[in-house]
């Protein structure tokens, strides 16, 4: 292993550490799965430990997208809209039955799921899920922040 | 005024516009003829019936026959506490209704998502525009001839893999 070599794997390790504790999370919160959101972000169970305590209200400001709830297909632009604001590097969560599949609703007006819209990296099933199942969701997503090809958009723009 | 006197005075105020009487769970239950459907609304909101409230209006799909679709409407009086269900059966060639809004205004909603669920036109209506579903929508998602799950996306949906 060349010098070089050496150094990139431990700047991808640092940024690897430094992006799965400063989630900033934009909640795309749409139905009732968004009462187990505020318990797993207030302060009994508290994703604020894991370093993922820090709301955005403004999806420029987030590298972690929430999809909590059902998203149907009057709101499915919105969704995409949202996602295209966020700035890489970006995690999506799909947070609950209804985010993940369309959940108990196979009719006309609901998304079969939010990965028809955009792409995503963590599902967390449930109706709703507990927080426990949130955080543990929370946690497979740092472990995959950790271990992924780190996006370096400054290099090489020089 | 009691429930008997109340629908014997319904009877010989309105009894043309009244087809049926019936009882759900203690509460009157008139079948009505669409056509006087606006004037009798009108005496029943005003005194001495007082139903200041429309609480409901819904639409049933009975799939099939010359009254296929049945206006459903709910009253309130706040004076004297009690709830009145109308029901009205309109054609299924072309389902279409008298406007309640300048009774109530709470109607113009109620009216708009019964034509987007139902595709029931409501004549005099201000606005008839769709309520819950978007600009594009083609039928009317209520209704049992709609096909069953069909969606109409707005933007493009990748398959499920
Ligand atoms: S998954 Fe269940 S709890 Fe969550 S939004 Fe859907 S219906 Fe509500």
């Amino acid at each position: 292993m060349s010098g070089l070599d050496f150094l990139t794997t431990r700047l991808e390790t640092a940024l690897g550490w430094g992006r799965k504790y400063s989630l900033f999370h934009y909640p795309f919160i749409t139905a009732c799965c968004g009462m187990e959101y505020m318990s797993a972000a207030c302060a009994h169970f508290d994703i604020d430990r894991f370093g993922a305590g820090l709301t955005r209200f403004s999806p420029r400001q987030a590298d972690l997208l929430l999809v909590v709830g059902t998203v149907t297909h009057k709101l499915a632009p919105v969704l995409k809209t949202v996602y295209d604001q966020m700035l890489e590097p970006k995690w999506v969560i799909a947070f609950g039955a209804c985010a993940v599949s369309g959940g108990i609703y196979q009719n006309y007006a609901v998304v079969q799921g939010i990965d028809r819209v955009i792409p995503v990296d963590v599902y967390i099933p449930g109706c709703p899920p507990r927080p426990e199942t949130v955080l543990d969701g929370l946690m497979k997503l740092q472990d995959k922040i950790q271990h992924q090809k780190q996006d370096w958009r400054w290099a090489g723009k020089a | 005024m009691g429930r008997e006197s109340l629908i014997d005075e319904i009877r010989t105020k309105l009894g043309d516009a009244v087809e049926g009487v019936s009882d759900s769970f203690g509460d009157p239950v008139l079948t009505v003829r669409p056509s006087s459907l606006r004037s009798l609304m009108t005496a029943l909101r005003d005194a001495p019936f007082d139903y200041a409230v429309l609480l409901d209006l819904t639409c049933v799909d009975f799939a099939a026959g010359e009254g296929r679709f049945e206006l459903v409407y709910h009253l309130y009086s706040l004076s004297r506490n009690v709830r009145l269900r109308l029901k009205a059966s309109l054609s299924a060639s072309d389902p279409v209704a008298e406007t309640l809004t300048g009774l109530w205004k709470n109607a113009d909603w109620l009216e708009r998502e019964v034509f987007d669920m139902f595709g029931v036109r409501f004549t005099g209506h201000p606005d008839l525009r769709r309520l819950l579903t978007y600009e594009g929508f083609e039928g009317h998602p209520l209704r049992k001839s709609y096909p069953w799950r069909l969606a109409q996306p707005r933007i493009p949906m990748k398959d499920k893999v």
